[in-house]
């Protein structure tokens, strides 16, 4: 058991594991959303009041939701950074702080977009929609905090505090629909009783959720990787690694 | 546990908790300004300040809408079932506007208790289904969140 | 599919301009998010190599390296 965490810890091995799961993971990801966005697309009737625009959710919600679950693996990262100084978890948490502020881009603006033909507006300042702009700033103040320190160590501390303190806003926006009263609708997929969206409309949605959870693990490795090589640039196996591929 | 390991868990939960502590408590205290949204039963009540910008939600109340013939003002009423709030609007609605369906008016309350509204959104609930399966649950006499009509 | 031709496809009953805005812009995110990681590694290595040739003149160097 305390073997694997200590490959875990290296970065050759974690290097060459996280290529051999890119090779399979990444066309997985690639075909899954590419046969989710067609389904979505496509392939599932109109929504009954919304129309066509209601397509919007099969971007809309997978990301939001991947950007909130990305938040508690960069923060639990940086917890174990700053608990077993545990190098590897450092660059873990750097490596998912562009992601999530990507995925929570890409949920305010389909959001916002969303919002006009149906609500009829781009933006209010309802419970949800606030904190998710607050989870951006999170995610973005995490980018920024690594680069206004010169030593890494010390970056790595402060953005693993950031992380840690922004934690409580991931149960508020998740909650923030049933506390306060917002624009912003309730769940529609309950995970006990019977979800509010009909299943020929919950199974493309499920299936862009899984691809947008797969795609997170890609780039997180692909991120891990780039640090890595970045970081270990000295060492030797890094520099073999430069003479394979550095020509193609 | 190593000491300090230990020593650096405790840390890190200490953070976590008290600055989700922190943030739940300005939060709570704050939940009045957050929501500066009435509902027709507090409005009614006298509970909404006139004159000051406020935020009215509930259903439009089914026909009350009346549309004027040379104007964009329109006149509805917002309802929680308890009561009933008057609301004026001068604008293009929103697409999903109707009655029987949910809205939030902003704008401030008149003299005579009406909300003259300066934006109306309308809300839908969470609640998706192809066409089909909306009209078959019309005809078997149930609404479509289930409900028996 | 739910459309009888490619202008319904695109107009979307009058929604088109939002779904395939929201879409372009999503797989636009999407694409830079897996290729600058890419390009960042490709980049280190390349850069990498091309030193450590410059340095193969003097032999000594690499062995002070590792």
């Amino acid at each position: 058991m305390w073997t694997f965490f200590h490959k875990l810890g290296s970065p050759p091995w974690l290097y060459s594991i996280s290529g051999t799961i890119l090779r399979w993971l990444l066309p997985i990801t690639l075909v899954a959303l590419a046969a989710g966005i067609v389904w979505g697309l496509l392939f599932t009737a109109p929504d009954f009041r919304q129309g066509n625009s209601y397509r919007i959710i099969y971007i809309h919600v997978p990301a939001a939701v991947v950007a909130l679950a990305g938040y508690y693996v960069m923060a639990i990262a940086g917890a174990i950074s700053l608990i077993w100084k545990m190098k590897m978890a450092d660059v873990a948490m750097k490596a998912c702080a562009p992601i999530g502020a990507a995925l929570t881009f890409i949920a305010l603006v389909t959001g916002s977009i969303w919002g006009k033909p149906t609500w009829g507006t781009w933006w209010v300042w309802d419970a949800r929609i606030t904190s998710m702009l607050i989870l951006l700033f999170l995610y973005l103040g995490v980018v920024a905090l690594y680069e206004a320190y010169d030593n890494k160590e010390a970056a790595g501390k402060a953005c693993a505090v950031l992380s840690l303190v922004g934690m409580v806003n991931i149960p508020i926006i998740y909650k923030s629909v049933d506390w306060w009263y917002s624009l912003h609708q309730p769940a529609s997929i309950k995970f006990t009783g019977e979800s509010s969206i009909d299943p020929s409309m919950l199974y493309p949605l499920l299936l862009m959720i899984s691809a947008f959870y797969a795609l997170f693990t890609c780039c997180l490795l692909m991120n891990m990787r780039a640090e890595l090589l970045e970081r270990e640039a000295r060492t030797n196996w890094v520099q073999r690694l430069a003479k394979q591929e550095g020509r193609s | 546990m190593h000491p300090v390991r230990k020593q650096r868990l405790l840390l890190v939960l200490f953070i976590v908790l008290f600055s989700s502590a922190a943030i739940g408590l300005v939060t709570y205290a704050l939940r009045g300004n957050i929501n500066l949204f009435f509902p027709p039963a507090e409005v009614a009540a006298g509970m909404a300040p006139p004159g000051q910008p406020i935020r009215v939600g509930g259903m439009v109340a089914e026909g009350s809408v009346r549309r004027s013939e040379d104007s964009l003002l329109v006149r509805f009423d917002l309802t929680d079932f308890q009561a009933s709030v008057p609301v004026e609007y001068e604008g293009i609605l929103p697409d999903l506007f109707d009655e029987g369906q949910g809205a939030v008016a902003s704008g401030r309350l008149n003299a005579r208790g009406v909300l003259e509204a300066t934006e109306v959104l309308a809300k839908h609930d969470e609640n998706y289904m192809p066409p089909e399966v909306a009209d078959a649950l019309e005809k078997s006499g149930y609404d479509h969140k289930g409900n028996k009509q | 599919m739910y459309f009888d031709s490619l202008g319904a496809i695109l107009h979307m009953d009058g929604h088109g301009s939002y779904v395939w805005s929201a879409y372009l812009i999503t797989l636009i995110v999407l694409a830079m998010l897996l290729l600058v990681p890419r390009r960042r590694q490709r980049r280190i290595l390349q850069q990498l190599d091309g030193e450590l040739r410059r340095r193969q003149g003097t032999p000594m160097a690499l062995d002070e390296e590792s």
